[in-house]
């Protein structure tokens, strides 16, 4: 029956090849355009880390004083020097991980490349077991390293490509800002979108090229990248003792009662320190897990949502347009579905038969769709935003473009294809 | 015309009118916003900076390990810039418009104020308003021997209160004494004052993260930066000149000290395109979606007329035998797509007006201006005549022998 239905459509389709094709591109621009920016939007709103998100957490603490104190406010975004490692002592949660963005000089043993400046993250330990970030050679460091502020360094993929040209370089040194530091490790290729851990350097900047302990860097006043929020007398050479908050401090916490817990702890250290006379405000701690951080920092650009509902609004006249056309299409063909009527065919298959036409629309709106969704994809890399490189077309969006644009075609059908069939099929004979 | 017959056909057609109308209507509503949409970005890339930017230049530089002597540096190689055949003026920053990195503190009217009054940006640097070619509406620049060395400042924080004077932007001025002279007047940041000696028509700050209504919150500080504390070296010239001077400033820094890294070598106007992309490109994807509706629509009125021409044959040709000239026909058409063009055109300003107040609730985005609303309805007016013109002389061309033919 189905065969029969999808031959009687092919050739209403052949009979009115110009309603048919405005249909089809209608349907193509409305699922291409929406199928774009959603792709867009799903890239831009995924989970960085899926097997890991829901144990990271990201602890927030107010070391202010009472200058510009309001009750209902937020805590810093960020931790100072003296909290971080405190906290980072305190050892209290599975892994924890003190660091912040910057930049350094490098200057490649060859001659044949010039001293150039990259994108470092200064941190301690554990971030790279706490991220399950995949080493390609050698290992992270260790805590002890971090308390020596040792001379290590861990190299991204993409870095140790340009200075060791892609060979096992562990062991190897690699003079930053005129110091020497020994390469601990390489890694593999590792980009979490959006770039979670630190959303001051831009939330979809692609990563830093080079590692190194957070104590090391900032014995060393290696130059820094991102947010420094400070009070009191602020900011000076010592950033150490500054009142200031500047780095950013992870955790995991294996479970609820774990991140009850730590909350716990976060609080009487608030308390402690308030008691010690170094916080004046009451305390106020924040516990947000990876994807409650994302969401609160809002880092989905509200322009990517403004095109989603761009797009649906144009999707929404692309259908309207196309259930005037098929109602005019089916109406018109009143007298083949009386004649068919006459003979005995249900109310029912006639409707079923008009649907399956309706669906092949779909199916071919939804074809073009997708390719008009691969030229809107590679419009979107060609724009200057800093997400832009990661608007890709994964499997689940391809198949979610089909079933949308069959769906939407469905739809589109069912009150064209009901309104053909409340025809009386002797009204229809006699009027021929 | 009468345009009873119109409607009595047209209610014998209700769907398809109704489509036709909804389809109409959404098209006008979204085009509204999207037009007003694309206004507002533009409007944005025309922000006024208060610099020179045809004439600035920007090198920035990336020491290795820590400059020997930074003051006498930052000295030199002022020194060499200013020497480059061309160049009117130069001076070492900390920040320069549409980089997005700002320094910025909260300032007072009053040290006892429990809150803040506003946030606003610093700009420093020896002779930053004349490099930047900021325009003075009231009071001076600084003179050479007020400025201090952000150095020292930094190694005693004590220094800061040292520092007496600042230089405002007009804005800023009318925001903390609307109405009033703002020389003379004391600025609070944490303990310390400053006295305001002179106001500016207008500096932009490089970041705007605090939103555009904040954009010309600033204050200049007489402070000597030195190649350690800065690395932005924005160099003053003639329009004609810029090319050459960047390469030319780019290799004299390098030899003056090879120990560093030339980071970025921009021309302002560069740096400011740069800034308002992202801008540009959402117009420039909403003229597309514009485009994209207004064919569909157009599309979709093609192909409903043609359809009800194609069914109306018989009684076209029956009105023509019966005495109807083609104009007539014609008419009938016109009038027909400019009843139901109304109809969606009013359906569609309720629709503007709604997605409007979303827009504005979730978007921070003002009012639709009422302008837009008689400017869409002529669009959308002409569009669907422009459209139903086809099949309507299509429908005139029927000869009226078609009446005596069976279907």
């Amino acid at each position: 029956m189905f065969s029969y239905y999808l031959d009687l459509a092919l050739r209403s389709f052949r009979r009115n090849k110009a309603l048919t094709a405005l249909m089809v591109v209608a349907i193509a621009l409305g699922i291409g355009a929406s199928m774009t920016t959603l792709t867009v939007l799903h890239v831009l709103s995924g989970d960085p880390l899926p097997e890991k998100s829901s144990k990271l957490f990201y602890p927030q603490l107010d070391p202010q004083d009472m200058d510009g104190y309001k009750p209902q406010d937020d805590p810093p975004a960020q931790v100072s020097w003296t909290d971080g490692m405190a906290l980072l002592h305190a050892r209290r949660a599975h892994y924890q991980a003190l660091m912040t963005g910057g930049a350094v000089p490098i200057q490649p043993a060859q001659s044949s490349i010039d001293p150039f400046f990259e994108d470092a993250r200064y941190t301690s330990a554990d971030f790279f077991p706490m991220f399950d970030v995949p080493f390609l050679y050698g290992h992270g460091w260790n805590a002890t390293d971090d308390e020596a502020s040792a001379r290590v360094a861990v190299l991204t993929r993409e870095l140790n490509d340009k200075l060791f040209g892609g060979k096992d370089s562990t062991g190897q040194t690699l003079r930053m800002d005129d110091v020497a530091f020994r390469i601990v490790g390489v890694l593999d290729s590792w980009r979490p979108t959006p770039h979670f851990y630190d959303l001051n350097t831009g939330s979809y900047s692609s990563d830093e090229g080079v590692f190194v302990p957070v104590t090391t860097a900032t014995d060393l006043k290696f130059a820094r990248n991102g947010s420094t929020d400070c009070w009191d007398k602020g900011s000076s050479e010592n950033m150490k003792a500054a009142t200031c908050t500047w780095l950013q401090f992870w955790v995991q916490l294996d479970g609820p009662a774990e991140a009850a817990a730590y909350k716990d702890f976060l609080l009487n250290y608030s308390r402690e320190q308030k008691a010690l006379g170094r916080f004046q405000r009451p305390p106020n701690v924040r516990l947000h897990d990876l994807m409650g951080w994302l969401d609160f920092n809002k880092v989905v650009p509200s322009d990517v949502h403004l095109q989603v509902w761009l797009a649906f609004g144009f999707l929404l006249v692309c259908l309207v347009n196309t259930v005037g056309l098929m109602l005019a299409k089916f109406l018109r063909r009143s007298g083949e579905l009386g004649v068919r009527r006459a003979l005995g065919a249900s109310r029912r298959s006639l409707f079923a038969q008009l649907l399956v036409e309706a669906a092949a629309v779909g199916l071919a709106g939804g074809t073009g769709g997708l390719l008009l969704a691969l030229l809107g994809l590679w419009l979107v890399r060609r724009q200057p935003s800093d997400y832009a490189a990661l608007a890709h077309l994964d499997l689940p969006m391809l198949l979610a473009t089909f079933v949308f644009a069959v769906v939407a075609s469905l739809l589109a059908g069912l009150l064209p294809a009901w309104r053909a069939c409340l025809i009386p099929p002797a009204l229809q004979l006699k009027s021929n | 015309m009468d345009i009873r017959p119109i409607l009595s056909t047209l209610r014998r057609h209700k769907i398809t009118a109704l489509l036709l109308v909804l389809e109409i209507a959404l098209t006008c509503a979204i085009v509204c916003n999207a037009v007003f949409l694309i206004s507002q970005r533009l409007q944005r890339t025309e922000m006024v900076s208060g610099v020179v930017e045809h004439e600035l230049l920007q090198v920035t530089v990336a020491n290795i390990g820590k400059p020997a002597d930074a003051k006498a540096r930052a000295q030199e190689d002022l020194a060499l810039l200013r020497r480059i055949p061309g160049v009117t003026a130069a001076a070492l920053v900390n920040q320069v418009p549409f980089t997005n990195s700002s320094s910025n503190t909260s300032i007072k009217l009053d040290p006892t104020q429990k809150l803040p009054t506003l946030n606003a940006t610093m700009y420093m640097g020896e002779g930053l308003i004349k490099t930047y070619g900021a325009r003075l509406v009231a009071g001076r620049d600084f003179n050479a021997d007020e400025y201090m060395d952000y150095d020292d400042m930094r190694a005693d924080p004590n220094l800061q209160s040292k520092v007496g004077s600042v230089v405002i932007t007009q804005a800023l001025a009318q925001r903390l004494w609307p109405g009033q002279s703002a020389l003379g007047k004391n600025i609070y940041l944490g303990d310390t004052s400053v006295r305001v000696i002179g106001v500016m028509q207008a500096l932009i700050r490089p970041s705007l993260f605090m939103g555009d209504d904040a954009a010309q919150w600033t204050m200049v500080f007489p402070l000597r930066l030195s190649a350690a504390s800065a690395s932005r070296y924005v160099l003053r010239t003639a329009p004609g000149q810029r090319e050459s001077v960047l390469d030319g400033a780019a290799k004299l820094l390098r030899k003056a000290d090879p120990h560093r890294i030339i980071l970025h070598k921009k021309s302002l106007d560069d740096i400011r395109s740069d800034f308002f992309q992202n801008d540009r490109a959402m117009a420039g994807i909403l003229v597309g979606v514009i485009v994209a509706l207004l064919v569909v629509t157009a599309l979709g009125i093609v192909g409903l007329a043609s359809f009800w021409v194609a069914q109306r044959r018989r009684q076209i040709g029956v009105r023509r035998a019966l005495g109807a000239t083609r104009r007539n026909i014609l008419n009938y058409f016109q009038t027909e797509n400019f009843l139901l063009a109304t109809i969606g055109i009013a359906l569609g300003m309720v629709l503007a007006y709604g997605i409007n107040l979303f827009l504005m609730l979730h978007y921070e985005l003002p009012r639709l201006p009422a302008v837009y609303f008689p400017v869409g309805a002529v669009v959308l007016w002409l569009i669907g005549q422009l459209a139903v013109l086809g099949p309507a002389m299509r429908a005139a061309a029927v000869p009226p022998v078609v009446a005596t033919r069976s279907v």
